[in-house]
């Protein structure tokens, strides 16, 4: 079995900038003789790519954006010949394009490799067991995790999404140690199990890499606590590679991006330019090696910070980029305030009473903004008197007044009545226009 | 001797009550005295049933969000003053109400009023030494 933790995630930070010039070196000249969009592009602002000498020189080139993808549609942004092209995958975006993605027999073995090293950040070894309930399919989730499995030598059930019964089932009789599966779809599971009553302390999991949504803190402890696990987050997104770009370790202090292949930069989305380390600001990443499908600062519309500090955790000198704090067109603009659901979830989550299922509702009456936030009455929180309903609801209101600085009105609804996911969290309905 | 009492949060949709009540109906639970606290968005409807147990479970399985508390049901004397005299003794003692309402015995003339205090079993003895009528779970069902 190969030994992912150690080698390259924990080079000096000399070492990993010289690894980074030479590929970029390479990928720059690559780009420019194979793809049209970036042999034109470069031309315009008139890039030498042989003259490229230093990392910072980076900042002067132009950013990709999704809409070159999707202008691309689907293969003229490969650039290597379709037969070269041994899988395909394809994300809805929500214009109803698909942003298509391709990958040569090396990206296969990048995105094993990066994904082993995700396993192998969370802890996961050989004898493990991984239940990948990521969908199989278009979606990358389900198949970047299982390339990883098989290359870490760790045993992997390919369930994907869905069939929440049968889950819990394999769960117990297979003894999955590992579970794989968006935040809100373990959370959703846990539901089921206590509805079922299935009794989840039988199972053997210990880790849960978690990721393909934006989740809260709040969201980690309910999960470790609900499934007496480790709750991790995996970050990635298919345009880079699919599931693996990033992943935290047990030390819980933001995600290693595995930099040697993903080179990473946070910048100010409205300005482009850098943002100091530690600020927040908007991801964005230049692939070093893939080969079907490069990207040249592709702008990832998630909004992170940077550190590039060793980690004291687990020792790997692999930057950290912090959870995603949420997305740039995910962003919601009330009343001229940026406003993110994550941070209402963080608002929700620290208040005891509050169960995880929420949803925003955003409206325009009279060109002046509302939002509203519906929020579910468990039992733990439902009162016969009407007394301490009010209060739950006027706390909810002033903690989230107080967080984001614009008024909110919060509506009680019955449980279960929010929309329930098994892949991405419906969390905002923006009913303006 | 106190009685449990079904609370069931509503949201002020058509239609939700009828759902409820469809529920306990069917299930062959029927309801003795009720009470509704509302609000603008919602409402909690309060139910004293035949059998509150089996109640609160045939409500959990339509995912309804119910509770049962405990609540203290003691007869009224037909007469001028017959409902002040249970409340000044409670507070005599300091009991505070959180909310209270009435229904009619079946059987006779006698008038029952359900009471929500924070402290049931000082509320039951005091009554209780107030030779005022407290009714258990089994009168209750039998009313």
């Amino acid at each position: 079995m190969k030994d992912f933790s150690r080698g390259v995630d924990t080079v000096t930070a000399a070492e990993l900038k010289k690894i980074q010039l030479e590929r970029l070196k390479i990928l720059l000249k690559d780009v420019n003789d194979k793809i049209p969009f970036y042999t034109r592009s470069f031309e315009e602002k008139k890039i030498n790519v042989d003259k490229f000498s230093s990392i910072a020189d980076l900042q002067h080139l132009p950013f990709t954006t999704k809409s070159v993808l999707r202008d691309n549609y689907p293969f003229s942004l490969f650039a290597v010949p379709l037969s070269d092209v041994l899988e395909l995958h394809a994300s809805s975006g929500t214009t109803g394009k698909l942003t298509v993605v391709g990958y040569t027999r090396k990206d296969i073995a990048l995105w094993s490799e990066v994904m082993a090293r995700s396993l192998a950040c969370a802890g996961v070894v050989r004898g493990d067991v991984i239940q990948n309930a990521y969908g199989y399919g278009l979606f990358t989730g389900g198949l970047g995790v299982h390339y990883g499995a098989l290359e870490l030598g760790a045993t992997v059930i390919p369930v994907s999404a869905g069939g929440t019964k049968r889950q819990l089932m394999l769960m117990e009789d297979f003894k999955s140690t590992v579970l794989t599966c968006t935040p809100s779809y373990a959370l959703f599971m846990a539901e089921e199990a206590k509805d079922t009553g299935v009794d989840v302390s039988r199972m053997k999991l210990k880790v849960g890499i978690f990721g393909a949504e934006p989740w809260t803190e709040g969201m980690r402890e309910q999960i470790e606590k609900e499934w007496n696990m480790l709750a991790l987050d995996i970050y990635g997104l298919s345009e880079i590679i699919g599931p693996g770009v990033a992943m935290e370790c047990a030390g819980k202090n933001g995600l290693h991006i595995w930099a040697d292949h993903f080179l990473p930069e946070v910048i100010n989305p409205a300005t482009g330019e850098a943002v100091d380390e530690g600020e927040e600001g908007e991801l964005v990443i230049t692939t070093l090696t893939k080969e079907a499908l490069p990207l040249v600062r592709y702008r990832t519309g998630d909004i992170v910070s940077l550190n590039t500090e060793r980690c004291e955790n687990c020792g790997r000198t692999m930057p950290r980029i912090s959870k995603i704090k949420g997305r740039i067109d995910d962003m919601l603009i009330i009343r001229g305030v940026n406003v993110f659901p994550s941070q209402i979830e963080t608002v929700l989550m620290n208040i005891p009473e509050v169960a995880p299922h929420y949803q925003i509702i955003v409206t325009r009456e009279k060109h002046l903004d509302k939002m509203e936030v519906l929020v579910e009455v468990v039992e733990e929180i439902f009162s016969d008197e009407v007394r301490k309903l009010e209060e739950l609801e006027k706390k909810v209101v002033s903690e989230i007044e107080s967080t984001l600085g614009i008024s909110v009105s919060v509506k009680l609804v019955e449980p279960r009545s929010i929309e329930r996911s098994i892949g991405k969290a419906k969390r905002v309905v923006d009913q303006r226009q | 001797m106190a009685i449990m009492q079904l609370s069931v949060f509503l949201e002020n949709r058509l239609g939700r009550l009828n759902d409820v009540l469809s529920v306990l109906g069917r299930n062959g639970i029927n309801i003795r005295a009720l009470s509704l606290a509302d609000k603008a968005s919602y409402g909690i409807l309060r139910l004293i049933v035949s059998d509150s147990a089996a109640g609160t479970a045939v409500l959990k399985e339509e995912d309804v969000s119910v509770n049962s508390t405990a609540v203290v049901a003691a007869e009224v004397d037909d007469e001028p003053g017959g409902l002040q005299k249970i409340v000044g003794i409670l507070l005599e003692n300091g009991l505070n109400i959180e909310y209270m309402y009435a229904f009619v015995e079946k059987s006779g003339d006698k008038a029952v009023v359900v009471l929500r205090v924070e402290d049931t079993d000082k509320a039951e003895k005091v009554l209780k030494q107030k030779n005022v009528k407290l009714l258990g779970e089994r009168e209750v069902a039998s009313i």
